[in-house]
């Protein structure tokens, strides 16, 4: 992953003219009074439909159902107004504003999804369960002759090759099964900080386990 | 042979992946046009496209918010 990925092909279009629908949601929203106020309930009223829609449709991982899903999506819904409202000077038009708009109540429920995992009695983090290991990565135990030596070499270099900080990240992620958002929501951080541990350390680890002679671990990076 | 390409995959990296930050600055871009051809959002926006290969949130937005364009507005 490069440190600077502005770098790459993805450059963002120069601001566009935007669309009529669009530019009234802008207008709206940007301009004062009881025409801006009908705007934000409206707006409102769409980004609580799409989070209920997405909790609905995450909620088999949220183990959570009724009135305590429709908290989530109207927490999300909520938050994702007040960031649209504060960022409206931001919309270049590259895009419909609805779609611009749902992509932050669409990030409010990954966020408070991963918030809401650590209300689970069950997590516990100071267990590294390397037994588990083997599962993660839908090896057949009746065949452990054939991985063992792998995934005890995988081990070694998770203790010996990364640090501290990619360690307790792959724990908590690969052997505990811990979702990478709720992980970011425990460490404080951005989703972005914590792919970028998980990318070094797969980095790091397929490194480790090349060099040792590991014929099925793939030496070149994918393209 | 036993599988081993869960595990292969996993410890993959693609240097063309942007990485997350980058990944949800455009993904509202990329949903956009990938609603309507995906191999074309993947070619215009390769780096977000080898991101969400190797990111199941990011993968998770995308799917969540082509679920929301795709929604009749009603």
């Amino acid at each position: 992953m490069p440190a600077d990925p502005t770098t790459l092909d993805d450059g963002l279009d120069t601001p566009s003219r935007l669309d009529p629908e669009s530019a009234e949601w802008v207008r709206s929203l940007s301009g004062s009074g009881a025409e801006r106020e009908a705007a934000v309930v409206r707006l409102h009223e769409l980004l609580l439909r799409v989070a209920r829609g997405e909790v609905r449709r995450r909620s088999g991982l949220l183990r959570v159902d009724g009135p305590e899903l429709d908290d989530l999506a109207h927490q999300a819904a909520a938050d994702a107004l007040l960031a649209i409202t504060s960022k409206i000077g931001q919309f270049r038009g590259e895009s419909r504003f609805t779609t611009w708009a749902y992509k932050f109540v669409i990030f409010e429920v990954s966020s408070k999804i991963g918030r809401h995992f650590w209300r689970r009695p069950q997590v516990k983090l100071d267990v590294e369960d390397w037994e588990r290991l083997p599962d993660r990565f839908g090896l057949d135990p009746a065949r452990e002759s054939e991985w063992r030596e792998l995934i005890t070499a995988l081990r070694r270099a998770v203790e010996t090759e990364l640090t501290d900080r990619q360690r307790q990240v792959f724990v908590e992620i690969v052997l505990n099964g811990v979702p990478l958002d709720a992980v970011v929501a425990r460490l404080d951080s951005n989703r972005n900080a914590v792919y970028k541990i998980m990318f070094d350390a797969r980095r790091k680890l397929r490194t480790a386990l090349a060099a040792h002679g590991y014929p099925h671990v793939n030496t070149s990076e994918q393209r | 042979m036993n599988d081993l390409s869960a595990l292969d995959r996993f410890l993959q990296t693609d240097p063309e992946d942007v990485g997350c930050g980058r990944a949800m600055e455009l993904l509202h871009l990329y949903a956009e046009l990938a609603a309507t051809n995906a191999e074309a959002a993947a070619e215009r926006y390769r780096g977000v496209a080898a991101h969400l290969r190797a990111c199941g949130p990011c993968k998770e937005d995308l799917e969540g918010l082509l679920a929301a364009i795709s929604e009749p507005r009603s």
